[in-house]
């Protein structure tokens, strides 16, 4: 019988190596998770603060670990249970399954930590547990600081508070120095669980391989998967998602017949620009994954792709294009520019010392800067080809503009000297609009555009 | 409490040879029985020896030895006995930082006041607690449970907070006693209680501990050094300025010897060989060069005893039927464990942000980085100057790196696989601050 890596006087073999095979390359956090437990009986610290990144298996573990090994204990997530009665009812409900035969549990009113630590004494105090350590487990603690001041201090001393056996474990992906509140509290025992290396991920995704095709086969689709996203993505949960919903494309040559299984070079120029096109759809969840199926059924091409930042598909009328990309010009260049760029007959522009301390800030980072109604009209005719009435057609086009959040209003309603506005869109979604317009109209704004490259 | 050897013991006994000769069979069994029997009580000995640490370092604060606070000790005795004894009334706070040992001297004293002779059997204790009652309606719930004056109270309402109390008081006083019974009121977390609207509760606790009405004797405890300034001032003059202060005011020949302390085993223990041993390990750790620097960076870092448990109960955990003593190697892997700098453990998501300026080979868009960004976002890194409003784009919010250079620049040697373009990046344009 193969001797387990995890050892523990107080658990059979058999159990620890079961559990070995259900936790891969998390050896040593649950050695060093079970030496703090000890046995069944004993106390351990009255709380353990587990910190992670996303997918680094701490609710996985614990709750294998809990499971596996039969230890008394209650789960709960703190996004689900967000206020603290519903957290605190949740976990007396829990513990009636827990301490008690009985297959009903009833709904016990809590409102407070007070009643809580009341209710709890009483329900421990059963036969059940016959005094073996009972782990309440917190998963996404850090909503916990959003509920009353005195929930986090008081479930962190809960063993001296109730003056019972038991444990609380804390898992969440901030670390421990932004929980501690202000006066201090009971500090609980902090345990990392690094991120997964390539090695792991490796391991752990390969096995997970469907049945038709043999494991070396996988492990290549995998090898190559990583060697693509890993760069971006240490993410187990998503590189799972993104092995799932590629594997068939990857699988293609070998099903058509045109390669076998070990032809690698070919099944990597067929998967690679497939998994170039997933990087900026799915990783981004930009199109759901029955989609994406759906997608590489059809064999359609990338650019059809409806995404959810496609802004592409927006129509304007078309002064409210011309008044879009007078804006955007007149956020984002300064105003001793305009001179320059807008007028037939311009002088240069000398650059002044105060110009040249402040080049190196280019707007593009600042963001875009506030520009009064008259600005924005002006920018407007000397773009637009024919003559231009100041009507209130283009005016409602600002004020529907400022609807669709394309453009935005600064400062306040009633403002004596007119309304400032403010462009929030990018310079992609303009090149975008306006590589549709012809004529002169199009050269004054690559133009313009080229200016305001200017910095 | 089944142990493994216990197991293996019995299942060896039920499958016993049948063609053996019988001797042999018999001396084999008695062999098999002493080893097994050793073997037995080693693993007794090691378990119990943790149980009993355990209870020492994470339970019990009553049974622990107390250390530096001999002068503390007396006074709040001789508080307590006046009360009790005589009849005075009094009030009393204890400060200290966290985990110097507030609940445990209080713990101490009263469990040594329970013991004396002169002591009436009827003084009546009430536990409050800053975090559980968190305004004054709970905590007159609360004392009335305490003192269980349910019944008495029944469905009477009162008008205000005081003639409840008085009430509840008064309900003591009945019986043949011509004199009411001492009440004890302690509160812990002290300074919660002081956030209450009006102070009530304390108000009319210090003010019943100076009218001579009942004995009672208010004790607070908080780890707070400002306390009296957060008192309104009708209650603090009510108060009587008694503090204790408790200031783990010990130096590190006195730590090394508590922490000799902690770890012995009494002398009253059952196996004789086995502690006799332990102790001697411990005396041999004490010593040790490397143990005496890893109890110095402990000493530096915080000097209270809780901190101390949380190390010593890391080293004990290792302790197991094949590694029965505590070792040198032990001790500084537990301090390695305790002192891990979490920031850097973090940092390594910062690297995705930073890929966008290296001029490596691939050149990830836009909407990539924003989702990377957004996570070093939900890792509460960065953090926006002022909360996001409808008027501000996402992309040009103003943010704040939580982060100091030498954290990124230690994430970035830790970080596996790291591109050197970026650990070159990092360091030159961190170097110059």
């Amino acid at each position: 019988m193969k001797m387990p890596n995890l050892e523990h006087p107080a658990y059979p073999a058999a159990t620890l190596l079961h559990l070995e095979s259900l936790v891969p390359c998390r050896e040593s956090q649950v050695s060093m998770l079970l030496s703090i437990f000890g046995e069944r009986q004993q106390f351990s610290f009255p709380s353990i603060f587990i910190y992670g990144h996303t997918s680094s298996g701490k609710t996985y573990v614990m709750q294998t670990l809990l499971n596996t090994l039969k230890l008394p204990h209650v789960f709960v997530n703190c996004v689900e249970y967000f206020t603290s009665r519903l957290l605190l009812e949740e976990i007396l409900i829990q513990l009636q399954s827990c301490c008690s035969e009985a297959e009903q549990t009833s709904h016990v009113p809590c409102d407070s930590f007070n009643d809580f630590v009341r209710l709890f004494k009483q329900a421990v105090g059963s036969q059940e547990l016959q005094d073996q350590t009972l782990y309440i487990v917190l998963d996404r603690a850090e909503q916990l600081r959003e509920m009353e001041a005195n929930i986090l201090p008081a479930f962190l001393r809960l063993q001296e508070l109730t003056d019972r056996n038991v444990t609380v474990v804390l898992l969440s992906e901030i670390v421990w120095e932004l929980f501690r509140p202000n006066t201090g509290c009971f500090e609980p025992f902090t345990l990392y669980f690094p991120d997964y290396s390539i090695g792991h991920l490796q391991k752990i995704l390969s096995q997970s391989h469907p049945p038709e095709y043999s494991a070396d086969f996988y492990a290549a689709y995998i090898n190559i998967l990583l060697g693509v996203f890993y760069m971006v993505c240490r993410d187990l949960k998503e590189l799972q998602h993104l092995a799932v919903l590629n594997f068939s494309k990857y699988c293609e040559p070998v099903v058509n017949g045109e390669a076998n299984e070990r032809d690698t070079r070919k099944l990597w120029k067929n998967i690679e620009p497939h998994l170039k096109k997933a990087m900026q759809t799915v990783y981004l969840r930009e199109i759901s994954s029955s989609q994406w199926e759906r997608l590489q059924r059809d064999d359609g091409e990338p650019g059809q792709l409806k995404g959810l930042s496609a802004h592409t598909h927006v129509e304007l009328p078309y002064y409210s294009k011309f008044l879009l990309i007078a804006a955007y010009l007149a956020s984002y260049n300064p105003v001793r520019t305009d001179k320059r760029f807008f007028l037939k007959h311009h002088g240069k522009i000398r650059k002044t010392n105060f110009m040249k301390k402040h080049e190196k800030t280019s707007n593009h980072l600042l963001g875009p800067k506030p520009f009064p109604l008259d600005r924005l009209l002006a920018i407007l005719y000397s773009i637009v080809d024919n003559r231009v009435a100041p009507t209130a057609n283009i005016f409602s086009q600002i004020t529907s503009l400022v609807t669709l959040q394309l453009l935005s209003v600064v400062g306040h309603n009633d403002q004596l000297d007119g309304p400032r506005y403010k462009c929030t869109v990018s310079l992609d979604f303009i090149r975008a609009i306006a590589r549709y317009e012809h004529g002169s109209a199009s050269v004054k704004t690559e133009r313009a555009q080229t200016a305001n490259e200017y910095r | 409490m089944k142990t493994s050897a216990m197991s293996k013991r019995k299942s060896k006994e039920s499958g016993g040879a049948n063609g053996e000769c019988i001797s042999q069979t018999f001396r084999n069994k008695v062999s098999e029985l002493n080893l097994q029997r050793n073997c037995k009580l080693e693993t007794f000995s090691c378990l119990k020896v943790q149980k009993l640490l355990r209870e020492r370092f994470c339970h019990h604060y009553a049974t622990g030895k107390l250390f530096g606070m001999d002068h503390q000790y007396r006074h709040l005795l001789e508080l307590l006995k006046r009360t009790i004894v005589h009849g005075e009334s009094n009030s009393a706070l204890i400060i200290g930082p966290r985990g110097s040992g507030k609940t445990a001297l209080l713990k101490h004293v009263l469990k040594e006041v329970k013991e004396m002779k002169q002591v009436r059997e009827n003084f009546l204790e009430v536990h409050l607690n800053g975090l559980l009652q968190t305004n004054d309606k709970t905590a007159l719930k609360e004392i009335t449970r305490q003192l269980h004056l349910e019944n008495v109270v029944g469905d009477k309402v009162f008008g205000s907070f005081a003639e409840n109390l008085a009430f509840l008081l008064e309900a003591l006083r009945k019986g043949d006693r011509t004199s009411s019974c001492p009440v004890l009121f302690i509160l812990d977390e002290f300074d919660l209680f002081v956030h209450h609207k009006n102070q009530t509760l304390l108000y009319n606790l210090f003010d019943i501990s100076q009218s001579a009405q009942t004995p009672v004797t208010v004790i607070g405890l908080t780890c707070r050094q400002d306390i009296l300034e957060l008192l309104e001032k009708r209650v603090k003059s009510r108060f009587s300025h008694r503090q204790i202060y408790l200031l783990n005011s010990f130096d590190f020949k006195q730590y090394i010897r508590i922490f000799k302390e902690k770890l012995s085993l009494p002398a009253k223990y059952p196996d004789e060989a086995f502690a006799q041993k332990w102790n001697n390990n411990i005396q041999h750790l004490s010593e040790d060069k490397t143990v005496q620097d890893t109890l110095q960076k402990l000493f530096h870092y915080s000097k209270d005893l809780r901190s101390l448990h949380l190390l010593l109960m890391l080293a004990l955990s290792n302790v197991t039927v094949h590694h029965p003593l505590i070792t040198a190697s032990d001790l500084h892997e537990a301090s390695k464990q305790y002192r891990m700098d979490s920031r850097a453990n973090i940092v390594h998501e910062f690297q995705k942000f930073v890929q966008r300026k290296a001029h490596c080979m691939y050149n990830f868009e836009k909407p990539v980085v924003m989702k990377a960004f957004e996570h070093l976002l939900q890792l509460e890194l960065v953090k926006p100057i002022e909360r996001p409003s409808v008027r501000t784009q996402r992309e040009y919010l103003l943010m704040k790196l939580l982060l100091d250079n030498n954290q990124i620049m230690d994430a970035l040697q830790v970080y596996p696989n790291c591109p050197t373009d970026i650990k070159q990046w990092a360091a030159s344009s961190l170097s110059w601050l």
